[in-house]
């Protein structure tokens, strides 16, 4: 994860009063624009690279290229700016870009290497298909659902590696170590007991739980700014945020 | 790190959803359910020991208005102690920021669920008529509830009928609006902002009176939630949603009809029940009951065999009911005029 793109990481982040990296993907400032496009591609290769291997079958290499490719043309043709929030989520608004963008590509025939003089950090796609090997493909009719799961783990894991960062910088590392521990657990349901991580770190049992609340406070606070950033508006951010958090009780 | 599993997503996605308990009484339990802008949690309250329910709101928006709105909600159901009104406990800010209230945690059904198992149509109209109880107590404190509908209805274990989620709910008396407004800083976590009381159209489809879904905020009063009382009505007595009544039902006769034939289904009600909904239900407020307790009497006129205010009877059912009533009177005559015509019909022979 740490070779991924760091564009849009924690440093990044905007003041809380504005924005929306869709409505600054519009600006006539180019700066804030490029800085907007990064974000949105640090939120969205990864699934939109998962969804061309899948969805369409591409192989590695031709997946990188269209990957590359969609991100160059939606920066420059402005795309976004074709976003109505009344009409759909920007998530699926933006895989119909996809799909139309490639379905044209194919059409023509001329799908070429793009990326000239777009502002596009280097993409570690070798991660991200690693992560599509350790994962059980979808079938055809579920592809709507897998770009929206390969979407949320993309977001989830930029609010952890984003949660790294604050935490180094605050010197909290040993608060990051404890959540690493405890949610970063691959077996979730069994997560290390409280006094074993306290006597593993030497501290007594209360200050785990201290850490550990602070750690998740932080996670929840940085996923919701990077979830700001990525909708259009509140009631977007709002409706978003209520279906990724938890899951509604049976 | 790890690649994030479909396992370790959905456990993250709990932690970020949980409320920070963290520097509190509470001690998280499970989650219960959600509403309109919050969770609500069963937690353990580690100093009187004992379970409550944590009502939490689930994303704060960046003018504070919800947060307000849901200490707002606290409030007013703190001020209705009524045992038909969930009692709140606490309230306050977690360490996330985020407003929350406790209060009882109450144990039973949802009216919807609830209602399967009640088939007599004397024991739907006791349970509707503790339904109206609370509401009716809200009102004499100038409070109305602006979303009653059988998902914010509770049977207890026990038979105990409780009206639940205040959060739409609209304080009428202005003085205390004000009051309630000016004290909500405290309990914030950031800014405060101006309140109003009127606000966005809420509520449900069905149980919504037209000028609530037309929304006309200042038309909204007690005749509003009586128009819901009687869809609650409907639903009790016939297991259907109720039909949206609009503008354009103009007359009682059509919301008879209306009430008769729900979604291609007739709907066999009591004809004076029926009336008792048609009533409630009036486009028009002014022609609705003018309270809740004059509801609540024809209910109990229902109940007791006697007429009801919405239902003028013809010359034969007027008969009927008196013949019905006075049985036994009926029965003395009758009989002493047949032993009279025998008498003389035996005489003669």
């Amino acid at each position: 994860m740490s070779d991924d793109t760091r564009i849009g990481g924690a440093e990044e982040r905007f003041p809380q009063t504005r924005w929306s990296a869709i409505v600054a993907a519009g600006s006539s400032d180019s700066n804030e624009r490029t800085r907007a496009y990064e974000v949105l591609v640090a939120s969205y290769w990864k699934p939109v690279y998962k969804y061309i291997r899948i969805k369409w079958g591409k192989s590695n290499e031709d997946a990188k290229d269209i990957t590359q490719g969609f991100f160059t043309r939606v920066m420059e043709k402005d795309f976004f700016q074709g976003f109505d929030p009344a009409r759909a989520r920007f998530r699926t608004f933006l895989r119909t870009c996809l799909d139309r963008y490639i379905s044209n590509e194919m059409k023509a025939g001329n799908r070429q290497k793009r990326g000239g003089n777009a502002h596009i950090a280097s993409l570690d796609f070798e991660n991200a298909e690693g992560e599509l090997s350790a994962r059980q493909l979808p079938d055809a009719q579920s592809m709507d659902e897998f770009f929206d799961q390969e979407w949320l783990r993309s977001l989830f894991a930029l609010a952890i590696e984003a949660l790294k960062e604050f935490c180094e910088k605050k010197g909290k590392m040993q608060q990051f170590q404890i959540f690493e521990l405890y949610d970063l657990n691959p077996d979730s349901a069994n997560p290390p007991a409280y006094s074993e991580i306290a006597s593993n770190f030497e501290i007594p049992v209360t200050q785990v739980t201290n850490y550990l609340a602070f750690a998740r406070r932080e996670f929840r606070r940085i996923l919701l700014d990077k979830l700001r950033d990525i909708t259009i508006n509140d009631a977007e951010f709002r409706n978003e945020a209520r279906l990724i958090l938890g899951k509604d009780p049976e | 790190m790890n690649w994030l599993s479909d396992k370790m997503l959905h456990h993250l996605r709990e932690v970020a959803d949980a409320p920070d308990l963290s520097n509190t009484r509470y001690q998280l339990r499970e989650k219960l359910g959600r509403g309109g802008m919050g969770s609500v949690y069963l937690v353990a309250d580690s100093e009187l020991q004992r379970q409550v329910a944590l009502k939490v709101l689930d994303i704060p928006d960046q003018d504070n208005h919800l947060s307000e709105r849901m200490i707002e909600e606290a409030r007013i159901i703190a001020r209705l102690e009524h045992p038909g009104i969930v009692p709140v406990h606490d309230v306050g800010t977690l360490s996330d920021g985020r407003v929350f209230y406790t209060m009882k945690y109450v144990q039973g059904e949802r009216l919807d669920i609830a209602i399967k198992s009640v088939t007599a149509i004397s024991e739907r109209l006791r349970i509707f008529r503790k339904i109206c109880e609370p509401v009716a107590f809200a009102h004499a404190h100038g409070v109305i509830h602006r979303d009653l509908k059988p998902a914010n209805i509770m049977i207890g274990d026990f038979g105990e009928t409780l009206v639940m989620d205040w959060g739409i709910a609209k304080v009428l008396n202005q003085s205390s609006s004000v009051e309630l407004k000016n004290n909500t800083s405290h309990l914030l976590p950031a800014k405060d902002t101006s309140r109003t009381l009127s606000g966005t159209i809420l509520g449900t489809p069905g149980y919504m009176a037209p000028e609530q879904a037309a929304g006309e905020i200042t038309a909204i009063n007690q005749q509003s939630d009586i128009y819901a009382l009687g869809a609650l009505l409907f639903f009790l007595l016939s297991g259907e949603p109720p039909p949206q009544i609009t503008r354009a039902t103009t007359s009682p006769k059509k919301i008879l009809q209306l009430l008769t034939q729900v979604s291609g289904k007739t709907v066999n009600i009591p004809k004076p029940l029926k009336y008792i909904c048609q009533k409630a239900m009036s486009v028009s407020p002014e022609n609705r009951y003018s309270t809740v307790q004059a509801l609540i009497s024809d209910i109990d006129n229902f109940l007791d065999d006697m007429a009801i205010s919405a239902y003028k009877e013809n010359i034969i059912e007027l008969s009927l009911r008196f013949f019905k009533k006075n049985k036994f009177f009926v029965g003395l005559i009758l009989t002493y005029l047949i032993l009279r015509y025998l008498m003389i019909v035996w005489l003669n022979v």
